[in-house]
């Protein structure tokens, strides 16, 4: 299959982007908790036409055991995208991005995981690609955070990513794939909410120092939003089985 | 002053209380806020605020009754899985029987793949928990029915003082026993009562987060029961 062609524009004169977004505009969100029954804890995001499933195991005892730490639990992280998740088929031997994707991403986290509670053990986390579009490690950290708390693994807060990047010129919230190929810049971020802190902050292209600054403020505001809907996904599990069994039981009540 | 409201779901980072409250479990404290660590409930008891989880594994704490599964056998004891991050030691001589090692083969007392009923005897942040089957009740399980469920669900298991586990006792007839690592031991009368209070331990474990559970368990094995009889009359 050969290449995407490269768009003309990527703005139109109306001032929207290929996809009809504007620039400011998150792609459309589904997030998803608890979908995986095997795993300690699971969750799923579709960002625009990006599929994501994170998976989580542990705290477990640490295997191979020389990894274990005395004094925290390990965290090991596996990004991975499925030989089908990419226009042309992609090997799936780890790749030099994907390594590095998995170190960002277990960093982006590791800081919010309170992992002193649990010596010498193990935390496996699971990210894989199923289909990708573009901005993939920041959904993949907004699902793997997500995946850590439905484990019941203590952390301090819930993490959400987004990336901000150039294109025509002009700064623009969450890339899509052909804007992040044909655009700028690219300046992906993770943030934890509360405490205002920066866990993932990269950057390839360039930016001027002022557009850095306000891209930064874009992608800051647009992690809030996300954060947000983590929140809510997080909370509907349990909501939607409180809801069914109490609702049972005040319909019985009445009858 | 609360911020959150009590008995409901909270989300890891989500503000719960300000002020001067004590800190619970899966909480924690910037300058006078104070935030939940986990997804659970939120429970104020007095002046103390604390996050009851929903999941999560079981970390041992020293008295605690737990079930386990011997996986191997050394030379003066065994190791045992209590499905917890850590692998726990019974050691031979926390059993009864000669001491010192050698002395016995201690495959007689407990083979690979037996289940024990025991006690956490010693466990911190360095070592290994270490166990033990001395105490009433304690030591080899060879009969009835393993019920596994979340190491997070046993306090809703065994509810406010024994609320919860005395009522199933009482309204299936059976003999349950609950290990603090997620691990139920249930004995009846017949094999109906005992996949009837397997039912409910699951149930509990679905429902841990609502309101009015023992009463909605309570009602459900009555009607198991009813239905139960009707088709006994109809077969006989």
């Amino acid at each position: 299959m050969p290449e995407p062609k490269q768009p003309e524009k990527l703005i139109d004169e109306k001032g929207l982007r290929i996809d009809g977004r504007r620039l400011d505009q998150l792609r459309p969100i589904k997030l998803e908790v608890g979908i995986l029954d095997k795993a300690d804890g699971s969750a799923y995001i579709e960002q625009g036409k990006n599929k994501i499933l994170a998976a989580v195991y542990g705290p477990r005892e640490a295997h191979p055991k020389h990894i274990a730490l005395p004094e925290r639990a390990v965290i090991r992280c596996r990004y991975h995208m499925a030989p089908f998740s990419v226009d042309e088929r992609k090997s799936p031997a780890p790749s030099r991005r994907e390594m590095e994707l998995s170190k960002v991403i277990r960093e982006s986290l590791e800081p919010v995981v309170l992992t002193e509670l649990y010596p010498r053990t193990m935390i496996d986390l699971f990210v894989e690609i199923l289909q990708s579009d573009g901005g993939s490690r920041c959904a993949g950290i907004t699902a793997a955070s997500l995946a850590l708390a439905d484990a019941g693994i203590p952390m301090r807060e819930i993490v959400a990513a987004c990336a901000v990047g150039k294109i025509e010129g002009k700064l623009a919230l969450d890339l899509s794939d052909a804007e992040d190929k044909y655009g700028e810049a690219d300046l992906p971020v993770a943030l934890v909410p509360n405490s205002s802190m920066i866990t993932l902050l990269q950057m390839d292209g360039s930016l001027t120092p002022s557009e850095f600054e306000r891209g930064l403020g874009m992608a800051v505001e647009a992690c809030k939003a996300i954060h947000s809907m983590q929140r809510e996904a997080l909370k509907k599990k349990y909501h939607e089985i409180k809801e069914v069994v109490e609702e049972k039981e005040e319909s019985e009540v009445i009858a | 002053m609360l911020l959150a409201e009590p008995k409901h779901v909270v989300a890891p980072g989500e503000l719960l209380a300000e002020g001067d409250h004590l800190l619970g479990d899966n909480a924690y404290r910037i300058g006078t806020q104070i935030f939940s660590a986990c997804v659970g409930l939120f429970e104020v008891d007095g002046n103390r605020v604390t996050v009851v989880p929903l999941k999560g594994g079981y970390i041992p704490r020293v008295g605690d009754l737990v079930a386990g599964r011997v996986i191997d056998i050394g030379l003066s004891g065994w190791t045992v899985d209590i499905r917890s991050p850590y692998l726990a030691m019974l050691p031979a001589s926390e059993t009864p029987g000669p001491r010192g090692p050698r002395r016995r083969d201690l495959s007689t007392t407990f083979d690979v793949g037996d289940m024990m009923l025991s006690e956490v005897l010693a466990f911190d942040r360095t070592r290994d928990p270490l166990l033990t089957i001395k105490g009433p009740g304690l030591g080899k399980i060879s009969t009835g029915r393993v019920v596994e469920i979340s190491a997070a669900k046993i306090p809703r298991l065994i509810g406010r003082k024994g609320s919860m586990i005395s009522m199933l006792k009482n309204e299936t007839g059976c003999q349950i026993t609950v290990g603090q690592n997620g691990i139920a031991f249930v004995w009846g009368k017949s094999p109906e009562n005992e996949r009837l209070a397997v039912e409910a331990i699951y149930m509990v474990e679905r429902e841990a987060h609502t309101r009015g559970l023992t009463d909605r368990i309570r009602e459900m094995i009555a009607k198991s029961n009813v239905v139960g009889e009707i088709a006994r009359t109809q077969t006989a």
